[in-house]
């Protein structure tokens, strides 16, 4: 069932989008506490409240492809194939995570699924982006190249070399904007002039889509759209995704629960509560009678078991020893 | 490479024109296509990103800075990305890419068009840098740096490019990390690299008119440094004399005399002299620019003075 002829959504790709999103809220929702009691140091930025963009954008991509995330990447990370073990070892710093413990939270990657890296350099992988669709070009083996990056990275020149550079030679890169309307602290009035991200591919003469981001179907059909343009050498597409995360920019408590400073509003925040994805999503399924009450609620409990065992085996893992600080300088 | 290696790409400013590189790259976009040989817009950063980018999904990428000074908008995918990639990854995936710049000093150029700034990408961790000094070396250290699965920098000094040198057809490699010495002495060492070598292989020939036996070392690599060779020529010369074509201050020649001080400093007969460009921009006036750049015959006289022999 792939390609933009096709606008409907099979059940398998509906409930796979559900259980994607799940899987990625409860895995973040369980950094909580431990973040609260500092037994997770390195700093977390949650992604609750985006999960569809990376449910979304992923299930509309093949194992091969490649993707290339930024500090707010675990969904991402998750919704390529990527291990919640090795994320959430990742996240503990330990030596069994998917960085081995040398990354933390804001460097994960699992190339065997093509997960290629996520920094916290903002804007900093969508030229690595840019380079992979390069390769994949070169190569002539129909890979397609996904750039994640949120509104703050607008800000830097590097995008708008790399929108030039995708349109010039039709590379095969999908721009994925996750808007969720705040750069660190500052809203989006405060760092554009125009709130219309999207806008910034036209003028590269690029596909260029605003979509709700908080939709999961919305998103796999624009991201399928894309990638399938992408495939057929029409590449590249960019991809405005409005969205809200529901935690603050860093760690679970900063900019909303008041233990630093409130500065979005609460009626904002409730009526982004109210456009929760899973919950939208959940909605369509029972409406649609894709699956019942009772298969939703096991979706939960698998994600909720998958969850708890990832945190046993990060915290049976050891941290990586002392003695190895100088490996991985280099490949030698 | 590029015939052996069908994963080696070229990209950057460029690569079609005799104006910026020279000849190096003429003629291969007609062997190996605009694919693999990518001539590209004034974006630097975003460039150099790309550079990194495909060789993390499997490509060997070549990215050239005609002006090094230029590489400077691409500190980013440079130092943040590439330099980093394979630890801050547990050694997940490395990136085998090349940045060449080219040092492209004197005419009048200015501070902008002339700086020499391998001294900032060697304090990166993750980076080798090399620096020939002759046409073998330009080949040989070229194609270490591509068959390298870590980043390389690979800094070229346009001052060289008039260098004649024997440099066989067929492929080899100067290995990284191993220096060179290009005239045996017992008097001095003069530790130098690039451009630098050439002079002070001049200053020796002069120095032999004083009586100073100066012994010639070609670091190649800057770094990882050839510390063993290094060592070795002070230890049994007693003298050191560290010439480079960048700034003083926190520079390679920096680097160098710490090594020297630190192993044992009393091997030393004299003090460790540094030969350098002032901490001073690069000017454009000719007037300027000739007292401005390290030449031989500065160098030798630091030696006379050093070694302290007569006139």
């Amino acid at each position: 069932m792939r390609g933009s002829e096709h606008p409907i959504i099979s059940k398998e790709t509906t409930t796979g989008l559900y259980r994607t999103m799940v899987r990625i809220r409860t895995c973040e929702e369980s950094f909580v506490d431990p973040i609260l009691a500092r037994e997770i140091r390195c700093p977390v930025h949650l992604c609750t409240g985006q999960e569809a963009v990376a449910a979304g954008v992923c299930s509309a991509l093949e194992t091969e492809d490649y993707i290339f995330g930024n500090h707010r990447s675990h969904g991402h990370y998750l919704a390529k194939g990527g291990g919640m073990r090795e994320l959430v070892a990742e996240v503990f710093c330990r030596e069994t995570g998917c960085s081995r413990g040398r990354g933390g939270s804001m460097h994960l990657i699992d190339p065997s699924v093509g997960m290629m890296g996520s920094v916290p350099i903002v804007a900093g992988t969508i030229a690595l982006a840019l380079g992979a669709a390069l390769a994949a070009q070169i190569r002539n083996d129909r890979r397609v190249a996904v750039s994640f990056f949120g509104d703050g990275a607008t800000g830097e020149g590097v995008l708008c070399e790399s929108l030039n550079f995708a349109a010039l030679r039709r590379l095969p890169i999908v721009f994925v904007c996750e808007n969720n309307l705040y750069s660190t602290h500052l809203p989006i009035a405060e760092i554009r002039v125009s709130p219309k991200i999207f806008e910034l591919g036209i003028p590269f003469g690029e596909m260029s889509l605003r979509i709700d981001g908080n939709d999961a179907l919305t998103v796999h059909r624009a991201a399928r759209k894309a990638v399938n343009l992408c495939r057929r050498g029409k590449g590249p597409f960019f991809l405005e995704c409005l969205t809200y995360r529901m935690h603050g920019h860093v760690g679970p408590d900063d900019n909303i629960q008041g233990t630093h400073t409130d500065i979005r509003p609460p009626k904002e925040i409730e009526k982004w509560r109210k456009k929760d994805p899973i919950k939208k999503l959940g909605r369509h399924i029972l409406n649609n009678k894709i699956a019942s009450r009772k298969e939703l609620a096991e979706i939960h409990e698998e994600a909720e078991k998958e969850v708890l065992e990832a945190h046993r085996f990060a915290r049976g893992s050891s941290f990586p020893r002392e003695e190895e600080l100088g490996l991985y300088v280099h490949n030698e | 490479m590029m015939s052996l290696d069908e994963s080696v790409i070229l990209i950057g400013q460029g690569v079609k024109s005799p104006w910026y590189v020279g000849n190096t790259a003429q003629g291969l976009i007609e062997r190996f296509g605009e694919q693999r040989i990518i001539d590209t817009p004034v974006s630097e950063n975003s460039m150099t990103g790309a550079a990194v980018g495909a060789a993390l999904a499997g490509m060997r990428a070549v990215v050239v800075h005609p002006r090094m000074d230029f590489m400077l908008y691409a500190f980013d995918p440079i130092v943040n990305e590439a330099a980093n990639w394979f630890y801050m990854n547990g050694g997940r995936i490395s990136v085998p890419v090349v940045f060449w710049g080219v040092i492209n000093r004197g005419g009048e150029q200015a501070a902008q068009h002339s700086q020499a700034l391998h001294a900032m990408f060697a304090h990166v961790p993750g980076l080798k840098v090399v620096m020939p000094a002759t046409p073998y070396d330009a080949k040989g250290l070229l194609v270490s740096a591509i068959k390298d699965d870590n980043p390389v920098v690979f800094v070229d000094d346009r001052w060289l490019y008039d260098t004649e040198g024997d440099v066989p057809e067929e492929l080899y490699s100067v290995p990284i990390g191993k220096g060179a010495i290009r005239k045996e002495g017992k008097d001095v060492s003069l530790i130098a690299s690039s451009f630098m070598v050439g002079e002070s292989l001049k200053a020796a020939s002069e120095l032999e008119k004083y009586d100073i036996d100066a012994e010639v070392l070609d670091l190649r690599t800057v770094k990882p440094l050839d510390v063993d060779m290094i060592l070795k020529s002070v230890e049994k010369t007693g003298r050191a004399v560290v010439v480079d074509s960048g700034w003083k201050t926190c520079g390679l020649a920096a680097e160098v005399s710490a090594i020297i001080a630190e192993n044992d400093i009393r091997v030393l007969k004299s003090p460790i002299r540094r030969i350098t460009l002032p901490d001073i921009p690069a000017p454009a006036s000719r007037s300027l620019e000739s007292n401005y750049y390290v030449k031989h015959p500065g160098i030798v006289d630091a030696v006379v003075k050093l070694v302290g022999a007569q006139v």
